[in-house]
């Protein structure tokens, strides 16, 4: 299964609005994405919930994984914007 | 006619207003558990719920004024429509729960997440909590928790306000508040004066006022009448109102009525609170908090950025005085650049003036940047550190002040032991500024937010009234200024107390000036210090009012 593993890059973590614009992005990919934090469970990427309840930090490795038409574009556009500090365009 | 019942509380906002009294809803509690014949209409109706939670939240996202809130509402109606949840509510029916408790757990898996991850994820519970208290309201057919929106003006009553229900409290309906418990640095007390709404707190009884009675407030004398007729209502309101234009008439500098004069100063956070300053006549500013600028950041605000935030507000106070405190991060105020997450006790941790032992730098930017802003502006500017304690401390920040080129250092007195050495603090400080309602916690060792232990952070306190007289004395053998910037200063009926224990100025909302003005109008200097001597040696808080003719 396709499969990209990255470190959460912004600073406040995957929460609030980087959570929000991930959790977004991954609702408008063509393909069900899930993410997970090391072993454990893998969640709904687009649930916003699940996404906040990794309690994911700036630096913690997470991996998302899909399958299905265009699984690889939609996880290396996910992975990207994962691996972006969201929290640089506060001003 | 209907029975009239008098209550009493505290009154921490002075005004009179009357209406229909509305109440915060409770949180409903749950009720026995159901037994579920039909899965699917149990899945349908907790689904409905929650949808109807989403279209609330957004449909108040959509009218809310202030992006930053219509944007926390959005997120908070993504969670109320997030599929997973949903997906733990049929689980939960198909283990036999009914839709009220399906909800409550599926909640509950999130909420246990999201402490268990700690810090900001901590903080979110509350949300969650919101969002399960408004379904578990709509599935039991109840009106959902929260501040009442109901398209009229009315009193608002409460257990006691959260800083979350401030969002939802229209200026345009809510007349007046009134809460059964806290005290007066609670939330309601602070909101209550930034909105200029009369308040009255530590009011027993007011929780049993059926809805829609009519009830007067006097947030002065601290009076809750309910059931009294309309005319009588609007005679009070009315009456009110010509003494309080009568007091906003008086104008120019403080002075007792023989002519002993006290600065009459205004707290600000920005530039956008000066022409509320200059309406009521301040003579400048004796508190610009410089924490807007830092909140939410996750990094520190560049000098330029700083340069021009306070110029700003140095050149709307030109040729006044204008004190500002670096800057105040810590405890109540914890800023993300800081990192200052996992403290066990973050009141008694590294705030204030302490940040600067690990972040000298954040310290000599901002005074680098308030020093350059002077230059800019010509405004006579004084500096003062926040939770200074010792006098190693106030010399250090002073030399750091100096170095800066900025002529005017000074400490505030928050700490009990900075007040016991005031004397010898100003041998290295230019004047002292006290901080009451952080001196109260300290002294009292009593939480600033914690409502049952009001009567302890009333500042009517002896001993906070001592420990003011010792910076006071300090500050008169000195010949140097000594301030008030907490919420004290703002009590009128405590403002001569506080000239007579040598406070020579008072910094407070600006909408609190007017009052204060009208009341050292009233006595004399030996007045002043009478009362003060008397307000020492009482031997409570209530005593202390007492002997000050309250």
């Amino acid at each position: 299964m396709p499969t990209r593993t990255v470190a959460v890059g912004s600073a406040s973590g995957l929460h609030a609005r980087p959570a929000k614009i991930f959790v977004e992005a991954a609702a408008a990919a063509p393909v069900k994405v899930t993410i997970r934090v090391g072993d454990k469970k893998p969640v709904p990427a687009k649930s916003m919930l699940s996404v906040l309840a990794l309690g994911a930090k700036q630096g913690t490795e997470v991996t998302l994984e899909a399958e299905g038409d265009g699984a690889e574009q939609a996880l290396t556009e996910l992975a990207t914007l994962l691996a972006t500090d969201l929290d640089a365009s506060d001003g | 006619m209907a029975e009239v019942a008098g209550l009493s509380g505290i009154g921490v906002c002075a005004g009179v207003a009357a209406g229909p009294l509305l109440r915060i809803a409770d949180v409903p509690a749950l009720p026995p558990p159901v037994a579920v014949t039909d899965a699917e209409a149990e899945i349908a109706r907790a689904s409905a719920a929650l949808a109807e939670v989403v279209a609330f939240l957004e449909h108040r996202a959509d009218r809310a004024t202030d992006e930053t809130v219509a944007e926390v509402l959005r997120a908070e109606a993504m969670m109320a429509g997030d599929e997973a949840l949903l997906d733990g509510v049929r689980d939960h029916v198909e283990g036999g729960a009914d839709a009220v408790h399906a909800v409550s757990l599926a909640f509950g898996t999130y909420r246990e997440a999201f402490e268990a991850a700690g810090g900001y994820l901590a903080e979110r519970v509350a949300d969650l909590d919101d969002l399960r208290n408004r379904a578990v309201a709509l599935l039991l057919g109840r009106p959902m928790p929260g501040v009442p929106q109901p398209g009229h003006p009315y009193v608002l009553a409460a257990k006691d306000l959260a800083p979350a229900d401030t969002a939802d409290l229209d200026p345009a309906q809510v007349m007046a508040l009134v809460t059964e418990v806290g005290g007066p640095t609670s939330h309601t007390a602070i909101l209550a004066r930034a909105l200029g709404l009369p308040a009255v707190v530590s009011c027993p009884g007011v929780l049993d006022i059926a809805e829609g009675t009519l009830v007067l407030v006097d947030g002065a004398t601290g009076r809750v009448d309910a059931g009294v007729e309309q005319s009588v209502a609007e005679a009070a309101v009315r009456g009110a109102a010509e003494v309080a234009a009568a007091v906003a008439a008086l104008t120019g500098p403080g002075q007792t009525s023989d002519g002993y004069g006290v600065k009459l100063l205004a707290n600000v956070g920005s530039a956008k609170n000066v022409p509320a300053a200059d309406e009521v006549h301040a003579e400048g500013v004796g508190l610009f908090r410089t924490e807007l600028l830092f909140l939410d950041r996750t990094r520190e605000p560049g000098r330029d950025e700083q340069v021009e935030a306070y110029r700003e507000v140095f050149s709307a106070m030109r040729g006044r005085r204008v004190v500002i405190r670096t800057l105040d991060a810590g405890a109540d105020k914890p800023l993300p650049f800081l990192n200052q997450e996992g403290e066990p006790n973050p009141a008694l941790g590294v705030r204030g003036l302490r940040v600067a032992r690990q972040r000298p730098e954040v310290l000599t930017t901002q005074l680098a940047a308030i020093a350059e802003a002077r230059a800019q502006t010509g405004a006579d500017v004084w500096v003062m550190a926040p939770m200074v304690s010792t006098i190693t401390e106030a010399a250090s920040f002073a030399a750091a002040v100096r170095e800066a080129g900025l002529p005017r250092a000074g400490v505030m007195i928050e700490v009990p032991a900075a007040a016991l050495r005031a004397r010898d603090l100003l041998r290295v400080v230019d004047f002292l500024s006290i901080g009451t309602n952080d001196l109260s916690q300290y002294t009292f060792a009593a939480d600033r937010m914690c409502g049952a232990l009001a009567d302890l952070l009333d500042p009517w306190q002896p001993a906070l009234l001592q420990l003011i007289g010792i910076c006071g004395e300090a500050g008169r053998a000195a010949g140097k200024p000594v301030g008030v910037c907490g919420e004290a200063a703002a009590d009128a009926a405590l403002a001569p107390i506080l000239v007579g224990l040598g406070v020579t100025s008072l910094s407070m909302s600006p909408r609190a000036v007017p009052a204060v003005r009208a009341a050292l109008a009233g006595v004399t200097e030996a007045d002043c210090r009478r009362l003060a001597e008397l307000a020492v040696a009482a031997p409570d808080a209530t005593g202390a009012r007492k002997a000050a003719g309250l």
